[in-house]
């Protein structure tokens, strides 16, 4: 008890209250203000003129976008750099893959067959006797065609539905989720075994389709569930508040808060969707001859790999490194982005 | 109850500011009986049970409550933005101009919104678009309502800037919604919502998230421009400071209803309902230094369990019987000799004892 009466009498605003005249000045100032703060004007003549808080020219930054912010961020970020130096590459040879190859990848000499390397023909032969460096070269043009043909379907796709489920909500959000559910069930490489197999395929917009209708469900979710977040910020309601239209409030307002995530997944679903090309031509279901790809050469290479390794290594490693490229890229992009991650 | 609140309101205003004359004149917005309710998986919750009230051109209502006494709610169910599912509006009628918004369409209520009725919102950080520039936003009211162009729409957002005194309007059109301090947002929600010089602003809670001194610059901003284009001013909040200066006339709610509505200063002076009573005993002072801070005990009600009778009962320091059988209505406050205090009205079955005390 002594104890307490001690720290009572030290503290000042024990004291404060009940000796008010001792207090020092600056406290009284201070007591008088706020006492008659609730009988004052809330807004003083002095503050009708406004004391603006304006910027010296000179140290404005400049203004910048949640766009141009991402690619600032990118342009610095070195595996952006690499990755898209190798797909620019990759692209520019599967367009043009006369600039890298003189040789006709299906110009064969069957006396030739696994033949190691020669003079011209730096990656040897296949066992039909293939020139392995030309067929490496234009084996980029079938994974880069329907790498991306296959995720801009297919986030497309997902984006418009998975969007305009999670925007109208209710039953429409039930039965796509639903339709996509039943998709996002299918094994995608039994599907491509059973589908694949039935249709009498020669053209690569056979699995292009393919790829499309099993992977649209994935962008689906992803932007449903992203265009849901963005529908319950404030601004979207603000906007609705001050007229904007349902189309307006979509296009303008939601969808570009809401792109991200899709964009970061299907720079990486591309990557997997060429290693999926391969698999199903490996399998013998995905393209076929004499369509030129890698799936295919690793698969007709894979029975001789001992006796002539050459012909698995030179697509296989085209393969890898194109399916790391568009995966570091979609790693580059998400960080950039992705803002909780700086 | 609505006879007795839309006829006492109407003959004076506390504040010459605004138009002043237009005594007689129809009220710009009528909410009667309105009634909205939230369908959640626990049950009902009874969000807005019977509000009225009406705001003239250049008038400025405040209203005022607790978070959840559905002030908010009101406000969303006038503009049309109330969250459907889970919230309805059940009962009620909101004339605007004599038009029953309830029984527009979607687009015309579409049409309305914007351009001859606006709302601020309190968090302007969260209520503008990050991805787009203060300019694109400011220029897109004019694009949806005016099918302005592009370059016109931009020429129109660098005015509205200049209108709400953000200084460099110019250069600063293009900057995006993060480069500005909080008050600047709220001037530039301001300036979005006064774009089309609608005839009503909805504002709630919008100096909330500002600081007092950046607060007092945005409503003398708001009560300016208001005075200037002759609009009608909602003006929903929990704060008594910012009431005092700005509004004509109070409206209390408490779990969904008007419990007492004033002219503002009679308010203050001589509250006639214990809600009132206790809000604005809980303000704290300093000439109560030492002494403990008042404040009404207990809880506001669980909307999804209003207590019988006057929701207030089980907090009220005046609870008799009656009052936990009977919902009071909207007396008519009178003096002691009988004449009646214009736009004075109580629910409260003691508001004569009440308004004695104060």
């Amino acid at each position: 008890m002594p104890d307490q009466e001690k720290y009572n009498a030290a503290d000042p605003l024990a004291e404060a209250g009940t000796e008010e005249l001792e207090m020092p000045s600056a406290v009284e100032n201070r007591t008088f203000d706020l006492g008659t703060m609730e009988a004052q004007s809330l807004i003083k003549p002095e503050r009708l003129q406004d004391h603006p808080e304006a910027p010296a020219a000179d140290e404005r930054v400049e203004a910048r976008s949640l766009w141009q912010d991402a690619w600032r961020d990118l342009r610095r970020n070195p595996i952006f750099i690499i990755s898209g130096l190798l797909i620019v590459f990759l692209i520019v040879m599967a367009v043009w893959p006369g600039l890298f190859a003189s040789t006709d990848p299906l110009k064969c000499d069957l006396s030739k067959s696994q033949q190691g390397v020669s003079s011209g023909h730096p990656f040897g032969y296949d066992n039909q006797g293939c020139d392995v460096y030309a067929r490496t070269v234009y084996g980029a043009r079938a994974s880069i065609t329907v790498g991306v043909c296959a995720t801009a379907g297919a986030a497309l796709v997902g984006t418009v539905m998975g969007g305009l489920a999670g925007f109208f909500g209710g039953w429409f959000d039930s039965v796509v989720s639903r339709i996509a559910d039943i998709f996002f069930g299918i094994p995608i490489l039994l599907g491509g075994l059973v589908f694949l197999s039935v249709v009498p395929s020669q053209s690569i917009w056979i699995v292009v389709a393919f790829i499309v209708v099993l992977g649209w469900p994935q962008i689906a979710r992803i932007s449903r569930g992203s265009v849901i977040t963005v529908k319950q910020q404030d601004y979207v309601t603000a906007a609705e508040a001050l007229g904007a239209g349902s189309s307006r409030l979509m296009v303008r307002h939601i969808l570009p808060n809401a792109v991200a995530p899709i964009i970061v997944v299907a720079t990486i679903a591309l990557g997997t969707y060429i290693a999926l090309e391969a698999t199903l031509s490996f399998l013998g279901v995905g393209l076929k001859p004499p369509t030129v790809s890698w799936g295919i050469d690793i698969s007709s290479a894979s029975d001789s790999f001992r006796n002539a390794p050459h012909m698995l290594l030179y697509p296989a490693g085209a393969l890898s490194i194109t399916v790391l490229a568009f995966i570091m890229l979609g790693d580059a992009v998400r960080d950039a982005l992705d803002p909780k991650l700086r | 109850m609505s006879s007795s609140m839309t006829t006492g309101v109407s003959s004076r205003k506390a504040d010459p500011r605004g138009s002043g004359t237009g005594v007689e004149d129809a009220p710009l917005l009528q909410v009667r009986d309105l009634h909205v309710e939230f369908r959640t998986r626990d049950g009902v919750a009874r969000a807005v049970n019977g509000v009225d009230y009406s705001v003239r051109a250049g008038e400025t209502i405040a209203i005022l409550g607790e978070s959840g006494s559905g002030k908010s709610v009101t406000a969303q169910a006038v503009m049309g933005i109330l969250d459907s599912p889970p919230g309805f509006v059940t009962g009620g009628e909101i004339l605007f101009k004599g038009r029953d918004l309830l029984k527009l369409g979607q687009d015309e209520r579409r049409k309305i919104r914007g351009s001859q009725l606006a709302m601020i919102f309190q968090d302007a950080l969260s209520s503008l678009n990050p991805v787009h520039s203060v300019g694109y936003q400011l220029g897109e009211m004019f694009r949806v309502h005016r099918d302005a162009s592009r370059k016109e729409a931009k020429a129109r957002a660098v005015e509205l800037m200049d209108r709400v005194r953000i200084p460099a309007a110019k250069e600063r059109v293009n900057d995006y919604p993060h480069q500005f301090s909080g008050g600047m947002r709220q001037r530039i929600m301001i300036a979005m919502a006064l774009a089309l010089e609608p005839d009503l602003i909805i504002a709630d809670e919008p100096t909330t998230a500002l600081d007092v001194t950046v607060q007092a610059q945005v409503m003398e901003l708001l009560a300016e421009l208001q005075a200037e284009y002759n609009m009608g001013l909602i003006l929903i909040t929990h704060d008594l400071g910012v009431v005092a200066d700005v509004a004509d006339k109070i409206a209390v709610m408490y779990a969904g209803r008007i419990v007492e509505t004033a002219p503002v200063h009679e308010l203050y002076a001589r509250p006639a309902h214990p809600y009132t009573r206790g809000l604005l005993d809980s303000i704290p002072r300093l000439d109560q230094k030492g002494q403990e801070l008042y404040a009404i005990k207990g809880l506001p009600p669980n909307l999804l369990r209003i207590p019988k009778g006057c929701a207030f009962n089980p907090r009220c320091p005046r609870a008799q019987e009656i009052c936990r059988q009977e919902v009071p209505k909207l007396f008519q406050v009178t003096e002691d000799d009988g004449t009646e205090l214009a736009g004075r009205g109580s629910a409260c079955f003691f508001w004569k004892e009440t308004l004695h005390d104060a």
